[in-house]
């Protein structure tokens, strides 16, 4: 069984704007997923529809079995210890240190008490470490997190999704606001998820190019509906006019 | 904007300063507040000021029972304000956009914090010294009336400000509401809310002045009381303490700003 269906998804937040209309996929565990599409094709809507960030209007998502829209508090929480996210602006704490921001990780796993007086085991503290020193920013450990660089806070987002020990790690527009190479950084980290952990990743992105480069597969959604949905190497220049309308096609190739 | 337009916007400013300056007028002859005369008095009023507002060595031996309710009035500052805070706290994050837990509750303490601020303070003082007479708990609750409004308020912006993101980003880890709030929210507003407790603890030291020439407590109190007997050496020496005191609470709070923000 595919680790997420989703199954005639809608989503609108009131009635005279659709944000989704019927999406359907199924995604394998190990994909490596790219999704672009312009500007409010609603790509940031889908992918919280799949932890609930939102609520889901019509349809199903089926994580690992589950039925995520039927799912009550407690359930949910469970649900998003099994699902990572990365944000565009990275969404860290920024006065505090790194290493406490990627321990925030381990919130999910932790009853109330325990997490309020920041009990974490020496397991959890080791494992910390050991991400960071895997991404390369174990020395900047216990500065505080305003005092990085974006790429450099970017990883320690990456950090404190992997500490979750997700299944899936949801990925929105992860390099809009970075430079050149250290989107690069990232991506490389992000595809090195998925190759070496084995963790499936659906990655939000606006750069066509970026995403065939890495992508196995591409979903193209434009107005709320996919568009193309198949591997990366199908994605030719007229699907990506679809995907992205004909008007934009000057600006993409510029 | 073309060229007609500029001229009748031109000619807009032009009546509505011509409208000022006669509302101006108008309100000066219906009052029967003459600006010349009022100035002319100013040289009349300095003069006063000199002659009856001198501080002379008799006067100094009244410093030990001012400074006695000088350290009165900071203190009931000081405490209205802490008290304040931490219910503002509550209520902030109940109100707060990112934090509330629901809509109710958001916007009741809204509500209670607009209600408490709207209020004058001056008004605040009369309405609880008819219901609690004239007494320091009195002076005390006003101050915290007014504290609570203004600091929920406050709150609640420094809240929405500064954790939107990361407030996001720990519900999609499984994160429960009270980690949120602990391990990011505090964390994170915790400077920007000292802060405005330090802005509050000097308005109220300036306003309990005020409050307690009302409620008949702390330095308030003895002003008026001196005031009253016509003893305006000691109410000059009174006016310097207060005046003296707020501007090294206002050091003393500028330097703590800069160690935690």
């Amino acid at each position: 069984m595919s680790l997420l269906q989703v199954e005639g998804l809608g989503k609108y937040y009131n009635q005279q704007t659709k944000v989704l209309k019927d999406i359907n996929f199924e995604v394998e565990s190990g994909e490596f997923i790219s999704i672009i599409g312009p500007s409010g094709a609603g790509k940031s809507s889908l992918l919280r529809c799949i932890n609930r960030m939102v609520d889901i209007s019509e349809g199903h998502v089926v994580f690992d079995g589950e039925d995520v829209g039927s799912m009550k508090k407690s359930e949910l929480r469970r649900l998003r210890t099994n699902i990572g996210m990365i944000f565009q602006h990275y969404n860290l704490v920024p006065r505090l240190t790194v290493i406490e921001n990627v321990l925030h990780g381990r919130f999910g796993y932790k009853s109330t008490l325990q997490g309020v007086l920041g009990r974490f085991t020496e397991d959890e503290k080791e494992k910390a470490f050991e991400l960071l020193g895997k991404l390369g920013i174990a020395d900047h450990a216990y500065k505080r997190c305003d005092q990085l660089s974006g790429g450099q806070q970017q990883r320690v987002g990456i950090c404190r999704a992997l500490i979750q020990e997700p299944k899936l790690i949801l990925c929105d527009e992860p390099i809009a606001s970075l430079d050149p190479n250290s989107s690069k950084i990232i991506m490389d980290y992000l595809r090195k998820i998925t190759n070496e952990m084995g963790i499936t990743c659906l990655v939000n992105l606006h750069q066509v190019d970026v995403a065939k480069e890495y992508a196995d597969r591409i979903i193209g959604l434009n107005k709320g509906e996919i568009v193309f949905d198949g591997p990366s190497n199908m994605l030719y220049e007229d699907r990506i006019e679809s995907i992205y309308g004909i008007q934009k096609r000057e600006l993409i190739t510029v | 904007m073309n060229e007609k337009k500029m001229r009748q916007n031109k000619l807009q400013i032009t009546i509505i300063f011509i409208v000022i300056l006669l509302i101006t007028y108008l309100s000066a002859a219906i009052t029967n507040f003459n600006f010349l005369d009022s100035v002319l008095t100013i040289p009349e009023a300095i003069g006063w000021m000199v002659s009856n507002l001198m501080i002379t060595s008799e006067t100094l031996d009244r410093m030990p029972s001012i400074m006695d309710k000088l350290l009165e009035t900071v203190f009931m500052s000081i405490a209205a304000t802490t008290f304040a805070a931490v219910i503002s706290l509550f209520l902030a994050l109940l109100g707060s956009q990112t934090t509330k837990v629901n809509n109710f509750f958001s916007v009741l303490a809204r509500f209670i914090a607009s209600f408490s601020r709207n209020i004058p303070v001056v008004a605040w003082s009369l309405i609880l010294l008819i219901s609690f007479g004239q007494n320091s708990m009195t002076g005390f609750l006003a101050l915290f009336v007014g504290t609570l409004g203004f600091l929920t308020r406050a709150f609640i912006e420094s809240i929405d400000e500064a954790n939107q993101s990361s407030v996001e980003a720990l519900t999609a880890t499984g994160a429960t509401y009270f980690h949120i709030v602990n391990k990011a929210v505090i964390p994170q507003s915790l400077p920007q809310m000292l802060s405005w407790i330090l802005f509050m603890v000097e308005t109220n030291i300036r306003s309990a002045t005020l409050v307690g020439i009302l409620t008949g407590t702390g330095i308030g109190a003895m002003f008026d009381l001196y005031y009253k007997s016509m003893n305006y050496q000691v109410v000059a020496l009174i006016t310097i303490t207060i005046v003296v005191t707020v501007i090294l609470i206002e050091l003393l709070s500028n330097q703590i700003r800069r160690v935690i923000l």
